[in-house]
């Protein structure tokens, strides 16, 4: 049984390494589960055990997210250490300050992302292997600060004050960096079962364009600042319809990204077969197969977002469905790609016009998360610019 | 949805095209992006707005004409509705032809293929074995059972052919899918307000669209209790209740009625340290005749309470009509000498008489505090507690009116004490503010006291008279005429001040000096008047003799004079102190009934396993033909794969391996 799950994927971890893993997630899930009993409610409970068991799972086969696991888990608990009770450590204490202080951490995530994307380009257009590898190590890299920064971010906001206390994917900024962490991590999980890095700089490139204007934002209006949450975002729905989300967005960014890819290389091809694009970037087939695979996913996290959005509207708004901007668009969004998919499942749609169709979705899902909050005014105001 | 079809189109009925042509997948392709692009229309244009703002926006020829497209609540215009309807029915049309072979796929081990067809499949392979054909097929069924198939064998004429099939259940991801969106758009629909609007059509019901009290509403704008979906809201001030919420349709409402009563005790809102909203709440007591007692709880953004099926959620909050202890002081001749003290109430109107005139009071807000930048320092993030303040119109017998802003404490400027009162014509001015002074006492008594003996002909004429003896006592040729003519300069001087300020007297001089002795007695006719504002309040604090004003007095009379002067342009013929309130919020409560919820969320949780198992789990089949061949055995293994092509290369070639390892020694063809 084992040895046929695993097929799905390139290469398989023994089956001591994944009893090990499991057990290990299990018992840092019951750690937490002992150590907090009498402060977990009934949901929050929920939330550890489905968070240790989707962990459990993704890394039972894959080495690179067994050790960002880790990492992050002893980093955050680290940084989370040296802060002890004090936020002005913050700028004091070595460790703290220079790398996992959740503002240096975001530093060191966009850095390294920015020179991934450098290097995977630069591996690409040298033919290098090592180069590109060296870009998959940095994107790695970035995304453990990323998430050490949201991790420790999360314990500072308690530090500023009990009540403030929250999980940082509340505002605009905060799901930047989340966009960031999620795109690179699902990008990692293709570039491994796909067995090529070519197309790391096209997908790197979305993710700096969000650091770029991350960075923006913490240094005109700053944006990094922790505020407390309004009423109306002190619910239990953030914790999963906000990550389920990104997972949608971060695919979708992907998909358009491959697509943009498969758009040059076709037309390198028609121009020069055996120009530089033309022949480092992958198969076309695999390429294409790639773009479905993202969009399916997308699409998968998506209806589940906009499912668990609707189920927190209820709760909080009074109705499931209100029409505002942000659930229009975001069905405009679904719709979109329900369409796309239907043109490849049962058309069998496959090529150009569907890496086209791709890149236009990245503008739709684009407004989606940014033009509503920037140009619309509804219910969903807490992503405003 | 499938493309293929062995009819030739002329053989086929009106019916029969239709039903292919709305089962079509390029009409569901259509639908599924018409629907988008016109979803984007209501996020563009907000809906629901009042129409007057329609009207302003886009001018009485666009807004009819968007008016009757329904632009202003597109999401139940006609026109949006037949899309939604035909993107149903074209789903149905499409479970209704591919449902019943679907379910088929779903257990169907597919035992009827031939060896010629396997050959074909682009995945094949064949191998020998020595054990005989019995062992064989025993051993590739237990194999593929513990692989997770299911398996089934069929004997043929000369073989034995072993069907297996794994994910059969992703044909019900199909099915669940396409299902779903018909489930959640059919409980939407009844949520929708569409039997609301049918009834408005069949004249049943009376959109209202007046303000009008609830015991005025005709009985056509009101709906009875019953099963069916609204969402309306009701703000009930603290200590009172409603068993009614308000309804919007269009540009007017309707009256729902509630099988219960519910009693909004208190409205909380607290607040962080930073000043920033923390919570909103209310204490609510239900009253329903089928409660032993009544219901007491608490209500909170995101914790809605539900009773009966009826949601209760916390939607927003207002002034629920605070008391208000205010006295006016008389800032002209004709109301009197005294403050008149009243009582009033946040959205009360009451007409003010004073003298020959009158004009209504309408106090539009109170605010128990106001967080603004502090003037006298420099970083406009330094923010101050202003205290209370109350808004109001002052509505004269034409209907103008003035908006007024004042605050119950006195500000600090420059070490003295006023109260400030904000002053504009139309809510998109900035307000131009009023400093009264406070006297030593921190009343307004001094300023009114000033006031009135600048009123007083008497006391002024008294004055006059005084300040023109001393005047003329040390000029040499005086007499009586020059006596009289200055002391009558005195008189109007004051009396152009207090009607229009020192602008007013400005204007007296250049009108009535003649231009040659205008830039002397200019300037002196200015500080006569000041000099005689100074004596008729000095004069009013009754000092012992040879004592001179106090230095405090000396700027209580500046700034007393600056007052008056601004006085004309305040525009109120009263100042309105605010002495003390009791604040009643009012919670605005949102009351919504959703008969289709239910399904709905039956619907999306069909919509999310189907995602999950039409993406994530492959029907993959394999077949394994078994023959006889002298002492051995011949095994044909085919297999394919409705998800991942890509994948299943290495599927099958891990199975075949695994397979040909255990059904005994191999020898490859």
């Amino acid at each position: 049984m084992n040895k046929l799950a695993g097929i799905m994927l390139t290469e398989t971890s023994s089956p001591l390494i994944q009893w090990l893993w499991r057990g290990a997630m299990v018992l840092a899930g019951i750690i937490l589960l002992t150590m907090y009993y009498d402060v977990f409610d009934y949901y929050e409970v929920g939330i550890v055990v489905l968070t240790a068991f989707c962990m459990a799972l993704i890394g039972q086969n894959w080495m690179g997210i067994r050790w960002y696991i880790i990492v992050v888990g002893l980093l955050s608990l680290f940084a989370i250490q040296r802060y002890a009770n004090d936020l002005t450590l913050a700028n004091s204490d070595f460790f703290l300050n220079y790398m996992l202080a959740s503002q240096s951490a975001f530093m060191w995530m966009s850095a390294l992302f920015v020179m991934a994307t450098v290097t995977y380009f630069a591996g690409l257009f040298l033919r290098s292997e090592f180069t590109q590898k060296i870009g998959t190590a940095l994107t790695w890299s970035a995304s453990a600060m990323g998430m050490i920064g949201l991790m420790v971010r999360w314990k500072e906001s308690y530090l500023i004050g009990p009540d403030v206390g929250h999980i940082p994917v509340s505002n605009l900024y905060e799901v930047f960096i989340l966009f960031a962490i999620i795109t690179s991590i699902l990008y990692l999980f293709y570039e491994r079962r796909y067995q090529t890095r070519a197309l790391g700089g096209f997908v790197l490139l979305v993710i700096s364009s969000a650091v770029a204007f991350q960075l923006w934002y913490t240094f005109e209006r700053q944006a990094h600042e922790i505020q407390p949450l309004v009423p109306a975002l002190q619910s239990y729905w953030m914790k999963i319809h906000v990550p389920a989300n990104f997972v949608g967005y971060g695919a979708f960014a992907m998909a358009a990204m491959i697509g943009v890819a498969y758009l040059l290389k076709s037309w390198r091809q028609s121009v020069n077969p055996q120009g530089l694009l033309a022949t480092t970037l992958p198969d076309k087939a695999v390429m294409d197969d790639l773009m479905y695979k993202a969009i399916a996913l997308g699409f998968a996290f998506f209806t589940l977002a906009t499912i668990l959005g609707a189920l927190w509207a209820a709760e909080a708004w009074g109705g499931y469905w209100s029409w505002d901007p942000k659930e229009t668009w975001a069905l405009i969004v679904w719709l979109n790609y329900a369409a796309w998919l239907h043109m490849r499942m049962t058309k069998g749609w496959h090529g150009r016009p569907m890496a086209w169709w791709a890149v236009i979705g990245l503008f739709v899902t684009l407004f989606a998360f940014l033009g509503v909050n920037m140009f619309l005014s509804g219910l969903h105001s807490y992503g405003t610019l | 949805m499938s493309e293929t079809n062995n009819l030739s189109v002329s053989r086929k009925s009106f019916s029969q095209r239709l039903f292919l042509f709305l089962g079509s997948m390029d009409l569901a392709i259509t639908l599924l992006l018409a629907l988008a692009v016109a979803s984007i229309i209501g996020t563009v244009l907000q809906q629901n707005q009042p129409y007057s703002d329609y009207l302003i926006k886009f001018g009485p020829f666009w807004f009819e004409l968007f008016e009757s497209a329904g632009l202003y609540d597109v999401y139940s215009a006609i026109w949006f509705l037949s899309i939604l309807v035909l993107l149903v029915t074209s789903t149905s049309v499409c479970v209704i032809r591919n449902g019943p072979s679907m379910v088929r796929d779903m257990w169907n081990l597919r035992t009827h293929v031939q060896r010629k067809s396997l050959r074909a499949m682009r995945h094949n392979t064949a191998w020998t074995v020595g054990s005989p054909a019995e062992d064989t097929v025993t051993k590739l069924e237990s194999n593929f059972s513990k692989l997770g198939f299911r398996v089934k064998q069929t004997p043929k004429t000369d073989e034995v052919l072993v069907s297996a099939m794994r994910g059969g259940m992703n044909r019900l991801g199909y099915l669940l899918t396409h299902l779903a969106i018909v489930v959640i758009c059919l409980g939407g629909l009844m949520d929708s307000n569409l039997p609301l609007k049918f009834a408005e059509w069949q004249g049943r019901i009376n959109i209202e669209t007046r303000d009008l009290p609830l015991s005025q509403i005709p009985a056509k704008s009101k709906l009875a209790v019953g099963s069916q979906a609204f969402r309306g809201s009701v703000n009930i001030p603290e200590g009172q209740s409603s068993s009614v919420v308000f309804v919007a349709m269009r540009d007017g409402y309707l009256v729902q009625n509630l099988p219960f009563k519910v009693e909004v005790k208190d409205f909380r809102i607290e607040h962080y340290a930073t000043g920033q909203p923390k919570s909103f709440e209310s204490d609510l007591v239900v009253y329903d005749d089928d409660l032993a007692e009544p219901l007491t709880t608490t209500i909170a953004v995101n914790h809605p309470l539900i009773h009966k099926g009826y949601a209760i959620y916390q939607a927003s909050f207002s002034d629920g009509g605070s008391a208000l202890s205010l006295d006016a002081w008389p800032l002209d001749g004709q109301a009197g000498n005294e403050p008149l003290s009243f009582d009033s109430k946040v959205f009360e109107r009451r007409m003010m008489h004073w003298g020959d005139n009158s004009s209504q009071l309408e106090i539009t807000s109170f605010r128990p505090f106001n967080i603004n930048p502090d003037p006298t320092e420099e970083d406009p993030n330094n923010v101050r507690n202003f205290g209370p303040s109350i808004e109001f119109k002052l509505r004269s017998n034409t209907g103008e009116a003035q908006e007024y802003q004042n605050y119950m404490l006195p500000v600090t400027r420059n070490g003295r004490d006023f109260y400030l009162s904000g002053v504009r014509s139309s809510p998109a001015d900035e307000f131009g503010y009023l400093y009264l002074p406070l006297d030593k006492q921190g009343g307004l008594t001094g300023f009114s006291h000033f006031l009135q003996r600048l009123y007083d002909k008497k006391v002024v004429d008294e004055i006059a008279r005084e300040m023109t003896s001393t005047t003329l006592n040390s000029v040499a040729n005086s007499d009586e005429k020059l006596a009289q003519s200055l002391h009558d300069t005195l008189m109007t001087l004051v009396e152009m001040f207090v009607a229009g300020g020192f602008s007013n007297v400005t204007v007296f001089i250049e009108t009535t000096l003649p231009e040659a002795e205008r830039a002397t007695l200019g300037p002196a006719y200015l500080s006569m008047l000041r000099e005689i504002l100074a004596r008729v309040y000095v004069n009013g604090l009754y000092l012992p003799e040879q004592q001179p004003p106090s230095e405090s007095e000396l700027l209580f009379l500046q700034d007393a004079v600056d007052a008056i002067g601004s006085l004309p342009r305040y525009g109120s013929p009263v100042y309105f102190e605010l002495t003390d309130y009791e604040h009643v919020e009012a919670s605005g409560l949102q009351i919504a009934q959703s008969p289709g919820k239910p399904i709905v969320y039956f619907g999306c949780a069909m919509l999310i396993m189907g995602v999950f198992l039409l993406f994530y789990l492959p029907q993959r089949r394999f077949w394994a033909l078994v023959k006889v061949n002298g002492s051995q055995t011949d095994i044909l293994l085919a297999g394919m794969s409705n998800r991942n092509p890509r994948e299943f290369d290495g599927y099958f070639e891990q199975i075949s391996d695994e397979l040909k390892l255990t059904s005994g020694n191999s020898s490859p063809h």
